[in-house]
């Protein structure tokens, strides 16, 4: 049998529902050939990538950040007199 | 033959056949059409090598699976954490809020950075759009729209407009900004992408020329802002895709998204093709992001954590998550050296993780209701956050 849906995209206020309706399920089911197809494609293609050790992609990605750990500011910290958004010191006149 | 039970969006003449029924609506070479399900499958099976039937697809399809988590096994020589153990632990944070944006009569959906570091523009379930300037609160522009759902907004890279992502009419538009206060922003609404269902994301590309766009049809699009063309459409989820991001690197021309099918895929913006994909997380993915470097990306989920995906060993590297919290993240950024991780959560709190030693460093509380997203500016020094509660903050 086939089944027909309508496009839920419309707010239901009295549910409080913040996103349109998500559709769960909205490719058709994997049994079909094209389908089938397409997804052993797509796996032959991902098998075939070439790939790091995480030992050596660990690395590399910890000498990112320490190798830009000082220009941080939310970090490090920056003083007021060079982040906008912290309040300056008052200075007054004697 | 009987029929496959589908999500039928149409009904009319089959593209292929002529015959009146419901039809799939699919993609050949990214253009689109509408077949019944008999000329689908009947298209399948003059696509197929000699000898392969269902059967033999679906029996490869489950081997090259279990070969590609041998593959991505066999390089799991260390965890994250244990090459972090010999750096400095990082030091107390002195962040706190600085500013509170208020102005918004509704949920704060979303939010972008302007390149010049102070401008902001936020959009809500009100149908308002403001543009902040950040150091000093002044509301620059507001757009009033008819649809409230903006669920996206993104500021352009030259500062000179703002793309908006729409709920319920499936559009993404481009608003111009103008320094006259008084004009009517709204009438120079444009459209330029157009989806089946609700735009979840958008960002421009590097330039103000194109947008890319994620949306609850489950497809990401590529769109030419002056003339609306479709450039390039990403197929491959298999739900709503919630969430992308576009790669910091240079040569990179690749983005990453996330959806309500669990996975996140990487993409290749030029051909279409999905090159990687991961699936890890127990829910929804609500937000993916980049590592400044380009070379990992972090996702947010409902299910409670956040994941750093390393893209060149092409696995799963660290899951930020503790016992005591239970409930979504939001949405996620990186400071800019990439050591910390800010996390938006459905707790109405964000924490802050130290992405190496994968440990919290800090909690920042303040908003009254769910983080709807986090957002550090473009030279790190602040901390922006949206939330359900109608207001935003600025922390540094």
């Amino acid at each position: 049998t086939l089944v027909f849906s309508k496009d839920f995209s419309v707010a239901h206020p009295s549910i409080g529902v913040c996103f349109p309706h998500k559709n769960k399920s909205t490719m058709s089911g994997s049994s079909n050939l094209a389908a089938m197809k397409k997804i052993v494609q797509q796996l032959r293609f991902e098998a075939s990538i070439n790939r790091l050790k995480v030992s050596q992609a660990a690395a590399d990605l910890q000498q990112f950040c320490i190798q830009n750990a000082v220009q941080d500011p939310l970090l490090t910290g920056v003083s007021s007199s060079t982040n906008p958004f912290r309040p300056q010191k008052v200075c007054s006149f004697l | 033959m009987c029929d496959q039970t589908f999500m039928a969006a149409t009904f009319g003449p089959c593209d292929s056949c002529g015959k009146t029924g419901p039809l799939m609506n699919i993609y050949i070479k990214n253009e689109p059409v509408n077949y019944c399900s008999f000329c689908v499958e009947v298209m399948a099976y003059r696509g197929l090598q000699k000898g392969e039937t269902l059967e033999t697809l679906r029996q490869e399809s489950d081997t090259l699976k279990k070969k590609l988590e041998e593959e991505r096994g066999k390089l799991n020589d260390v965890e994250l954490h244990q090459v972090a153990e010999k750096i400095e632990v990082v030091g107390a944070l002195s962040i706190k809020t600085r500013r509170v944006l208020k102005g918004h009569g509704n949920k704060v959906l979303c939010m972008d950075w302007c390149k010049d570091k102070r401008r902001l523009v936020s959009s809500s379930q009100d149908g308002k759009v403001i543009v902040w300037d950040g150091f000093t609160l002044n509301k620059e522009n507001g757009v009033s729209l008819p649809c409230t759902w903006v669920m996206a907004c993104a500021y352009a890279p030259s500062g000179c407009a703002v793309a908006l992502g729409d709920g319920l009419d499936n559009k993404c538009s481009v608003i111009p900004l103008s320094l006259d206060k008084n004009e009517n922003l709204a009438t120079k609404k444009k459209s330029v992408a157009m989806h089946t269902n609700y735009v979840s994301g958008c960002t421009f590309t590097s330039s103000d020329m194109q947008i890319l766009t994620s949306s609850g049809d489950g497809s990401c699009a590529l769109w030419d802002v002056e003339s609306g063309q479709l450039l390039q459409s990403f197929h491959g989820h298999t739900a709503d895709v919630l969430s992308l991001d576009l790669s910091p690197s240079e040569t990179g021309n690749t983005f990453v998204s996330g959806g309500c099918d669990k996975k996140s895929c990487v993409w290749d913006m030029r051909s279409g093709q999905n090159i990687q994909t991961f699936e890890n997380h127990e829910s929804d993915i609500n937000c993916v992001k980049y590592y400044p470097s380009g070379d990992a990306f972090a996702s947010a989920s409902d299910d409670a954590t956040c994941r750093l995906y390393d893209l060149r060993a092409d696995r799963e590297v660290a899951i930020y998550q503790k016992d005591s919290i239970i409930f979504g993240a939001s949405s996620v950024d990186f400071s800019l050296s990439g050591r910390l991780l800010f996390a938006g959560y459905n707790d109405y709190s964000i924490n802050v993780w130290d992405v190496l030693k994968v440990t919290r460093v800090s909690i920042l509380f303040g908003h009254e209701n769910r983080i709807s997203r986090v957002c550090v500016s473009p030279d790190g020094t602040a901390l922006c956050s949206a939330s359900w509660d109608h207001t935003l903050r600025i922390w540094a």
